[in-house]
């Protein structure tokens, strides 16, 4: 057994951000990754980080309270309020330590400057040499401070930099399988070595879980393949710890087909258009006014329609719609959109100063996760935190702000290595290493047995039901949801909880065998994938990125509220429990975009 | 509309496993449209073989997992088109990483070490002040370093170098880099002289036989020979410098020249 102070599972920005806090302060930390830290998907982040440092001409005013404010209203007043101020006011000092860090953060150059649409600003002397911004989806201000093109790239590096100086030790190629726990407190973690196979136990008076989103669940998601949110599952295994919101899944209108990768707003930015199959411009029939301006939620809402009428192109991928960039020209396509050109070029080999490029909604961020108070302490179990995409701490709600998931991580882990800093200090109590002991070899044990079960041979192929369950969630639990259909996805997601436990190999399983690592993944994942499905069934109201077609209203009155999923070993179904959003400053009321209606509380005293 | 039949052959060996000995192994498959080697692999582990190993994260050539030789060649697997390969396709492991099994190498734990040993970080013995504003910086100060803090940690620039092959201690084109990247940042407190005992030796710079391999086969287009070149300069002087006066240029005036060039 390995012992450590503070046991991090994920090595992206938020699970660095916690290590690095801890180190600091004098704590042995192990991070495990099921990759080097540096290929985390933290590292495709490409647009920006949210702060209000107010250092740009379209930024000037900006303030922690109008940075507040976005995030409220993007969360469709989902999110924690207290969350989202704490928040606020240390974005703008995590950008601050990561450029002391090293990221390279782009600057502000003085002078006058032509912005796309023709508008002429003028960049100030004083704010010369400052962190600049860029405009970001729903935002008042341009506030997403950026390094190039590669946000994401640039401070993962720059952490990990940070991880090295201190000498924290990063297991990589090593999985997290399941906690280590007493019902109360939690002690570690049970962690397959991808190199070789073999399991070994983590004993840690601190577990933290930053293993990212769930993404991949959807057969389609822009994000990394490792994203399969069995953080998320080996949380939800101990029966005692909620997940929070499961049902709130943001989607993006533009990933490529096939391969998923998302190409950037700007391409609906710069006056793209969306075609369908009769190469048809689709998107003003149903938004006569902002046509493909509209925001992500509706433009992919608008494209899941058509398709659905049967306006998509059928293709080996399954259907998607078209991109036409073709008429900006060549070299507005090739300067401005530098980055979209590379990507159909390189991936796709399509090029799109000529051709039309294959696209379609696409999986993007999961709000939902491991439910964590304002300190990170996990709900029902001591000694566990969560921080980053993997957690609802709940500052997005239900739609998360571009730019506002990176500010999350960084934050996120300086504020969870605090109070973990603090809980060691001053709460620790004490407890029985040989009990820990024991219960680290039962553990290891329940998961070696899962491993023989599956050399053993049951009759069903991990990627047969891998590819079934994405489909449901593509299909039935997506963009656009309705009672009936979601309540065939809860159906036949429950079927195939029941056959994932009857998996069985069809290689040796010998050493690091990669269908071993799906196989003992994939039980988890349908979980979550029910627990997606069956919150969306309840929820009987539209709220951000979960579109009800049968309930079409957000619904304040019955709807202010979070859903907590648990689910009690060995069980067939989970319990959903509610808990009231807190609203502290910003009282429910108009998104001022979007298409969703409100039924607020007046409404309903009026009628 | 691309239709031809591709045959793989791609290297097997799992070095855990004591039955297992290294083999090529042949997959047939249809090709279809747009298809990349991320598509096909993961078809062929999904619908062939699920034992195959390999390693993709971001499939955009974002997060350097997937370099290996194709046809012979280090490149990214994922922004590698099936259309712009002949239809019998060779794959193997990057040389020189040590080889996890079947197409994965370790390629983490080399850079892990390669960041530690030019220290990887930047030197700067102010503590961060969380109520001060940023330091200023030039844009073109910023662009300089971001164009040097590119690199993805693929691995294709010392798997094609020659003189990596036969110095397992190179630091490699890319360590190099690394180590410009922090040379040219003001930030670092670093001068020439502490970067000479890593990088001035057989094993840094003056190791390089500059057959410019690693250029070639770097998928950001970096341009490493460049960088070397540089350092190349800088290190033939701080040892002339500290030959003359019998120590290193002073770190402190050299950083307050850094730091005057960057601004
Ligand atoms: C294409 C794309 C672009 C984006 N652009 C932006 C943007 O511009 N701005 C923005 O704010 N947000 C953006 N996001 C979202 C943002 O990048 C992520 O939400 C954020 O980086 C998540 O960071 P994280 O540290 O929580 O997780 P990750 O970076 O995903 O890291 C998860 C870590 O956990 C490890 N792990 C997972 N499971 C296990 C396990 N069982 N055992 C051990 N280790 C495990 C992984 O190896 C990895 O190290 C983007 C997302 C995508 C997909
Ligand atoms: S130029 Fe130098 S570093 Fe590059 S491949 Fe040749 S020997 Fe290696
Ligand atoms: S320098 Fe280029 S080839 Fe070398 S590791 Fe970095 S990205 Fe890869
Ligand atoms: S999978 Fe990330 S670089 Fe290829």
């Amino acid at each position: 057994m390995i012992n450590t102070d503070v046991l991090v599972i994920g090595a992206g920005l938020a699970g660095e951000r916690t290590a690095i806090e801890l180190a600091s302060q004098g704590f042995q930390v192990i991070i495990i990754s099921l990759v080097p830290p540096k290929r985390s998907h933290s590292t495709a982040a490409q647009g920006g980080m949210q702060a209000a440092l107010g250092n740009m001409a379209k930024s000037q005013g900006d303030s922690t309270d109008i940075h507040f404010e976005d995030t409220v209203k993007g969360s469709d007043w989902g999110c924690d309020q207290d969350v989202a101020r704490l928040f606020v006011n240390l974005a703008p000092i995590a950008v601050r330590q990561t450029a002391a860090w090293g990221v390279p953060w782009s600057r502000v150059e003085p002078g006058p400057r032509k912005l796309p649409d023709g508008e002429v600003v003028q960049e100030l002397l004083e704010k010369e040499g400052l962190i600049a911004a860029r405009d970001f989806g729903g935002t008042k201000k341009w506030r997403a401070c950026y390094a190039s093109d590669g946000t994401g790239h640039a401070l993962v590096y720059a952490m990990d930099n940070v991880t090295l100086q201190l000498g924290i030790e990063v297991h990589d190629r090593a999985e997290a399988l399941a906690l280590i726990h007493d019902g109360q407190r939690c002690y570690g973690a049970v962690v397959r070595d991808l190199r070789t196979g073999e399991l070994r136990a983590y004993h840690a008076r601190a577990t933290v879980i930053a293993t990212g989103g769930h993404g991949r669940i959807y057969g389609h998601s822009t994000n990394g393949i490792i994203n399969e949110g069995t953080g998320m599952s080996i949380a939800l295994d101990t029966g005692v710890v909620p997940l929070g919101n499961m049902e709130a899944v943001q989607f993006h209108p533009t990933g490529v087909v096939p391969g998923d990768i998302l190409i950037s707003e700007a391409c609906r930015g710069d006056g793209g258009y969306l075609l369908d199959k009769n190469e048809h411009r689709f998107m003003p029939d149903y938004e006569p006014q902002k046509k493909e301006l509209a925001s992500r939620d509706v433009v992919s809402r608008r494209m899941v329609q058509h398709m659905r009428k049967g306006f998509g192109v059928e293709s080996t991928y399954g259907p998607h719609l078209w991109l036409d960039i073709r008429h900006l020209g060549k070299k507005h396509i090739e300067v401005n959109l530098r980055e979209i050109t590379s990507i159909c070029r390189d991936f796709l080999g399509v090029d799109p100063v000529r051709k039309i490029v294959p696209v379609r909604p696409t999986q993007h961020y999961s709000m939902g996760g491991v439910r964590t108070n304002i300190a990170g302490r996990a709900h029902g179990l001591a000694g566990l935190y969560a921080a980053g995409e993997a957690s609802c701490w709940d500052l997005h709600g239900f739609n998360r702000l571009g730019g506002n998931s990176v500010a999350e991580t960084v934050v996120a882990g300086t504020v969870v290595g605090k109070s973990i800093a603090r809980d060691l200090e001053w709460l620790d109590f004490p407890y029985s290493e040989q009990a820990v002991a024991a219960m680290a070899e039962d553990t290891t044990q329940m998961v070696q047995e899962r491993i023989l079960r599956l050399r053993a041979g049951g009759k069903e192929y991990v990627y047969d039901l891998r590819n079934q369950m994405s489909n449901v969630l593509m299909e039935k639990v997506g963009v656009f949801r309705k009672g009936a259909e979601l309540q065939e996805a809860v159906d036949e997601l429950a079927e195939l909880c029941q056959r994932s436990k009857h998996l069985g190999l069809r290689s040796s399983g010998v050493g690091a065998n990669p269908e071993v690592a799906a196989a003992l993944r994939l039980p988890g994942m349908v979980r979550l994938a029910f627990l997606i499905a069956y919150g969306a069934l309840k929820r009987t109201e539209s709220r951000g990125s979960h579109a009800r077609e049968d309930y079409p209203f957000r619904d304040d009155i019955h709807w202010l509220k979070r859903t907590l999923a648990r689910w009690a070993p060995g069980a067939d179904l989970p319990t959903l429990d509610y808990e009231p959003v807190r609203i502290t400053e910003m009282p429910p009321g108009d998104r001022g975009y979007g298409e969703s209606k409100v039924l607020a509380v007046e409404e309903k005293v009026r009628a | 509309m691309p239709n031809r039949k591709l045959t793989f052959r791609v290297f097997r060996h799992n070095p855990y496993d004591p039955q297992s000995a290294p083999r090529v192994q042949k997959y047939e498959m249809q090709e279809t449209p747009r298809l990349t080697l991320y598509g096909a692999l993961t078809r062929i582990r999904e619908e062939q073989d699920p034992s195959l190993q390999f390693d993709f994260v971001c499939r955009s050539a974002i997060c350097g997992s997937c370099a290996m030789l194709v046809n012979g060649r280090p490149r990214l697997a994922c922004r590698t088109l099936i259309e712009q390969l002949p239809s019998r396709i060779n794959l193997f492991p990057l040389p020189f990483f040590r080889l996890v099994g079947d197409l994965s190498v370790d390629t983490g734990t080399w850079f892990r070490e390669m960041g530690q040993r030019v220290e990887s970080w930047i030197h700067d013995s102010e503590p961060f002040d969380p109520d001060a504003l940023e330091e200023r910086m030039p844009n073109d100060t910023a662009q300089t370093i971001y164009e040097l803090d590119r690199c993805i940690e693929c691995g294709c620039c010392v798997a094609a170098c020659g003189a990596a092959q036969v110095n397992p201690t190179y630091l490699g084109a890319v360590g190099m880099l690394r180590i410009a990247r922090f040379l040219t940042d003001p930030r670092d407190d670093r001068a020439d002289s502490d970067f000479f005992e890593v990088v001035g030796t057989e094993d840094g710079v003056f190791g390089c036989i500059g057959l410019l391999a690693c250029e070639d086969y770097c998928p950001k287009g970096i341009s490493l020979t460049t960088q070397i070149a540089y350092l190349r300069r800088k290190m033939a002087l701080t040892s002339l410098r500290s030959s003359s006066n019998g120590k290193g240029a002073s770190a402190g005036a050299q950083h307050a020249e850094k730091a005057k060039t960057a601004k």
